[in-house]
């Protein structure tokens, strides 16, 4: 029978509702291979498939070929984003070669590839490269290997449970679709499956099934190749062949969910998403994650009002197909049963009331009215709503005091911002992951990709592994991230980054051609390090980008949720940019003051200058020593959508929308825009909406009724093109001298820790990083405490207690994580670089 | 003619009455008429009324929250939510032997057209359909049935879930049958 292999493509290979889930690339892309982005022009190999001829660069696998001309070859363990291994067999192919060149100098006659003479012989087109002049014959035109792939999936279902009725994966699995298409309809086994006791916890989150495992090796790959922490190896040989733990290494990987993705059967299953249902209930939502500045583009799936799941979407140019922990798990947190659905005002006994909009709009607006008024906007909020809160602070409240940085910032930092970071993008040649990617020399400060950025993270190990881009950071210790990009460290104590930027190891560190320079949120607690680092830019050359750790910190910058700033990097300070922005607001004039930043605002507040506060979604932790004191002083209007321990002291709380219930856009580190819809559709408003019911009650018209509104209103405007804030000028660095038994504070966030955000998935937390305080082991002898003890970490405001790993890293220096379960820093009352005592003991 | 006129003759003496010969006649026929709701029949054996969630001889439940029966309807009449069944001492205890039970267990019957391709669906035979058929009533709401009104009455020998699986048994020890209602 011949039958036209468009035809039977059509027939055998129904396209199929393909998920995520289902291991298949999240976003069909022409080919499925690697885009060869602008490359010198590469040799084209011509062979045929199926007898249609094809042309595609060298070195391109049979099974990439395959797909550029539509035909599918069923496949297990082969991933674009992987190395081929050719584990699983599924994908087999008939292969002709061309025979060698007769007297005449043409290639023979197609020669069939065979094992014994005579007999075929299948290849996997998972790892065969092309060759010109083959012809490759697949399960549609060659019953040879028709009958090769049904032999390999009859083999594949031998010790299968076939449990897809409890099986998650049914319903998206690509065991279930290709033992339709590519299998026999009657199994021959007859004796009794291997059996194991299932399921078996791989972490708290992650459960593994071996009964269904197909050994393709996907989730080993990833995780060796892709996340660099090898948690899980195919041990054992034969039937008995399985995926296996490391016994003695606990389980450490802030990427375990891609594994659950990738495996294309029901092996790998999350304990958030177990039996909670089938993906034809699902309703999907494209969007973009709300955790950190990565960007990565995100599914979330929902049935009957819950989102139940969330999966990473490919994005070649940000995230490819992966996404990390907290992206994918961490969406809970509305969910606790704590949201607040409807306002409250505080009432004359001083307890929170449930009221009704009218009263509490009108309750805030009382407040605000006639008051020195700020605003804090927290640095997890969507452009839109950053933009209707620059608006509302200056043509409502009259004033340029807000700012977003609610953590750790400078004035300093405010100046680079200005002078360097706003209104630039991809479009305008700012550094962006294609220019990780290439880069040969990558230097770190004040920055821990791993923990802060993932998806910077992740870039940067492929870079390390395909480019060998060679990474260095200027950090206390060299972290575990580090490692795993076979990075240097430049050790450096917290406020001596400024003077190792300028010492000639940081100059060494960007040697290559093409170098980049990524600086963190904890640059801005290092007195002249943003200078430091512009002028170490500027005498290697090296590209220069500011990676923050929230969400929302670039878009909240760029629509002018910043002192200095109107929107689109519109300085306060020059009349034409004032005069352009006045205009689009309709407004006669904007204030001229200097405006406040956040210690300013907090200060003020505590002191009287401020009287009353428009908070965003903000944790009074994150705003230092004094916050307390602010908060109670001060008329507080908070917009929030859980008790927080602002709404503890607020006056009015304005109920708004989570992530999931509203749409909107983040800008991330690149200054890309990652657009995300409404999940789910309630009654919640997001917060500009709020915003702009607020100023009514006040008086005056916002006019940020709806996205679309705010975004022309924001593309009207554009970018400011005039002269920029000056660059922050280099100033000599302020080191702490710590006394014996003093040492200096270093700290960062780590990942997974107890950012609320991440409340309500216990199994998340379950795979956080232990609080571990980490001293050098010369500091540790000074306090005479050993790897293991218990040591109590002392501030003004009060101590933590937490066992002490001791690390190769620079002496007098304590590192603690930020905000971990035992380990709070704000409560120890001093800011990074600072001075704490440590004493062993106490009970952690 | 004269057959005509000796038809015509007859025909119009009981023309009067000619439209009651069918009613005359049928009163000496056996009579059809069902004394519902008084006197209920049974239907055929395999008459496809309401439906029923089975139980295994112990009193565990047979769903495992598949929703196959769900995925199977033309009606959309099915709604299925599975769950984990948890067994840990203060864990929120096992329904059904193995790992998954169904949770919510929902069938509209406003939308059922008793077509039974759910029960073909059902891979455990948890599902199957009575023979009773008095499903109406005057609103919507209670012509949802939930789990509680499908599951099938305890019979001897059955506990009410959650409990454990009969002491030495596993999950595939209820599908061969080797599971009594004594719990054994
Ligand atoms: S667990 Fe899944 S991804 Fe890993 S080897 Fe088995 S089938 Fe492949
Ligand atoms: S009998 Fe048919 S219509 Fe009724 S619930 Fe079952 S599948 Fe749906
Ligand atoms: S009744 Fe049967 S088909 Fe429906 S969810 Fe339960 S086990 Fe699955
Ligand atoms: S897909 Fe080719 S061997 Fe697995």
């Amino acid at each position: 029978m011949t039958v036209t292999p468009e035809k039977s493509t059509a027939e055998k290979s129904p396209q199929q509702p393909q998920s995520p889930a289902s291991g298949a690339d999240a976003v069909p892309k022409p080919g499925g291979a690697e885009a060869p982005a602008a490359k010198p022009p590469v040799d084209m190999v011509e062979l045929t498939i199926d007898g249609i001829p094809v042309s595609v660069p060298k070195g391109t696998l049979i099974i990439r070929a395959a797909e550029q001309i539509g035909i599918e070859i069923p496949r297990f363990c082969d991933h674009p984003g992987l190395d081929p291994m050719g584990a699983c067999r599924q994908c087999l192919v008939e292969v002709a070669m061309p025979g060698p060149p007769g007297p005449d100098g043409k290639p023979g006659a197609a020669r069939q590839m065979q094992g014994p003479p005579g007999r075929m012989k299948p290849q996997a087109s998972c790892t065969m490269t092309v060759a010109p002049g083959m012809e490759v014959k697949t399960q549609f035109t060659s019953p040879g290997a028709e009958k090769a792939q049904h032999g390999v999936m009859e083999l594949l279902l031998i010790n299968h449970p076939l449990d897809c009725p409890v099986c998650d994966k049914g319903g998206e699995c690509p065991l279930q679709n290709q033992a339709m298409t590519s299998g026999r309809p009657v199994s021959r086994f007859e004796d009794i499956k291997r059996t194991y006791p299932k399921p078996i916890n791989i972490s708290s989150q992650v459960l593994l099934d071996r009964e269904r495992c197909v050994l393709c090796a996907r989730c080993t790959r990833f995780s060796d190749q892709i996340a660099g922490d090898p948690f899980i190896a195919l041990v054992e040989r034969g039937a008995l062949q399985q995926v296996g733990i490391y016994e003695d290494q606990p389980f450490e990987s802030y990427f375990s969910g891609n594994t659950v993705q990738i495996c294309p059967v029901g092996a790998l299953t999350g304990a958030a998403y177990r039996f909670r249902s089938r993906p034809f209930d699902l309703v999907s939502t494209p969007g973009a994650c709300e955790h950190c500045a990565s960007g990565c583009a995100i599914r979330t799936d929902h049935r009957r009002g819950t989102v139940l799941r969330r999966m990473a979407i490919n994005d070649p140019a940000v995230n490819e197909e992966w996404n990390c922990d907290k992206g994918r798990w961490a969406f809970a947190s509305p969910t606790v049963g704590d949201r607040i659905e409807l306002p409250l005002v505080r009432d004359a006994a001083g307890e929170l009331q449930v009221a009704s909009w009218p009263e509490a709009l009108a309750a805030a607006a009382a407040g605000l009215r006639g008051t020195k008024s700020a605003v804090l906007t927290g640095g997890r909020i969507s452009v839109e709503d950053a933009y209707a809160y620059s608006k509302f602070a200056r043509t409502v409240l009259h004033t340029n005091a807000i700012d977003f940085r609610t953590r750790q910032h400078s004035s300093e930092e405010a100046q680079f911002l200005a002078s360097t970071v706003v209104a630039t993008g991809p479009n305008g040649g700012a550094t962006t992951y294609a220019d990780l990617e290439a880069a040969t020399n990558v230097l770190l400060v004040g920055f821990e990709a791993e923990e802060e950025s993932p998806i910077v993270f992740l870039r940067l190990r492929k870079a390390f592994r395909r480019n060998k881009t060679v990474v260095t950071s200027i950090a206390p210790y060299a972290s575990r991230g580090l490692t795993k990009l076979g990075g240097t460290l430049i050790p450096a104590a917290p406020g001596t980054e400024t003077d190792v930027l300028a010492a000639d190891a940081a100059a060494d560190a960007l040697s290559g051609a093409r170098n980049v320079v990524l600086v963190g949120e904890r640059l801005a607690s290092v007195a002249g390090g943003f200078a430091a680092a512009l002028d170490l830019a500027e005498r290697t050359g090296a590209k220069l980008a500011w990676v923050p750790r929230r969400a929302g910190e670039r878009g909240a910058l760029e629509a002018g949720a910043l002192y200095g700033l109107l929107p689109g990097g519109r300085p306060v300070r020059n009349v034409e940019a004032r005069a352009q922005v006045a205009a689009a607001w309709g407004v006669a004039d904007l204030p001229t003051d200097v405006g406040l930043d956040m210690s300013g605002i907090i200060a003020g507040a505590a002191g009287g200058g401020v009287t009353s506060l428009l908070v965003g979604g903000v944790d009074a932790a994150d705003l230092g020593a004094q916050a307390a004191k602010a908060l109670e002083k001060a008329f507080v209007v908070s917009l929030d959508y859980r008790p927080s321990s602002v709404t503890a002291y607020a006056d009015v709380v304005l109920p708004v929308a989570p992530h999931a219930e509203k749409a909107g856009t983040f800008v991330n580190w690149e200054g890309r825009t990652r657009p995300f819809q409404a999940a789910l559709s309630t009654t919640a408003l997001s917060d500009y909406r709020v915003l702009d019911l607020l100023a009514d009650e006040l008086g005056v018209f916002l006019g940020v009724r709806s996205l679309a509104e705010i975004q022309r209103e924001m593309s009207a405007l554009g970018a400011w093109a005039g002269g920029r804030y000056h660059r922050p000028t280099t100033t000599a660095s302020l080191v702490p001298q710590p006394a014996p038994g003093q040492f200096v504070l270093a700290s960062w966030h780590l990942l997974l820790d107890k950012g609320s955000l991440q409340d309500g998935e216990p199994f998340l937390a379950g795979t956080a990083h232990p609080a571990r305080a980490r001293m050098s082991s010369v500091s540790a002898a000074a306090v005479g405490a050993a790897d293991g003890d218990v040591v109590t970490i002392t501030g003004p405001a009060g101590s933590v207690r937490v066992p002490l790993e001791v690390t190769d890293m620079v002496d007098h220096v304590v590192w603690l994580p930020a905000n971990s379960a035992g380990c709070r820093v704000s409560d120890l009352g001093v800011p990074v670089g600072q001075l704490v005592t440590v004493i062993p003991g106490g009970a952690s | 003619m004269a057959e005509q006129g000796k038809g015509g003759f007859f025909s119009e003496m009981f023309a009067p009455v000619g439209g009651f010969g069918v009613t005359f006649a049928t009163m000496f026929k056996k009579v059809y008429t069902e004394e519902y709701p008084e006197v209920k029949r049974p239907t055929r054996p395999r008459f496809h009324g309401r439906h029923q969630l089975n139980r295994h001889p112990d009193g565990l439940e047979k769903c495992v929250g598949c929703e196959l029966c769900a995925w199977a309807c033309p009606a959309d009449a099915i709604l299925v939510e599975g769950a984990d069944n948890d067994d840990t001492p203060g864990g929120t205890g096992r329904f059904s032997p193995g790992e998954r039970f169904g949770k919510v267990y929902q069938i509209n019957y406003l939308r059922c057209i008793f077509c039974g391709l759910c029960i073909e669906a059902c891979p455990t035979r948890a599902l199957t359909m009575t023979n009773f058929y008095e499903l109406a009533d005057d609103n919507r709401a209670d012509l949802i049935f939930t789990k509680e009104q499908l599951l099938a009455p305890l019979q001897g020998g059955m506990s009410a879930p959650p409990h454990a699986m009969a002491p030495g048994m596993q999950e595939r020890d209820y599908y061969q049958g080797k599971v009594s209602g004594d719990g054994s």
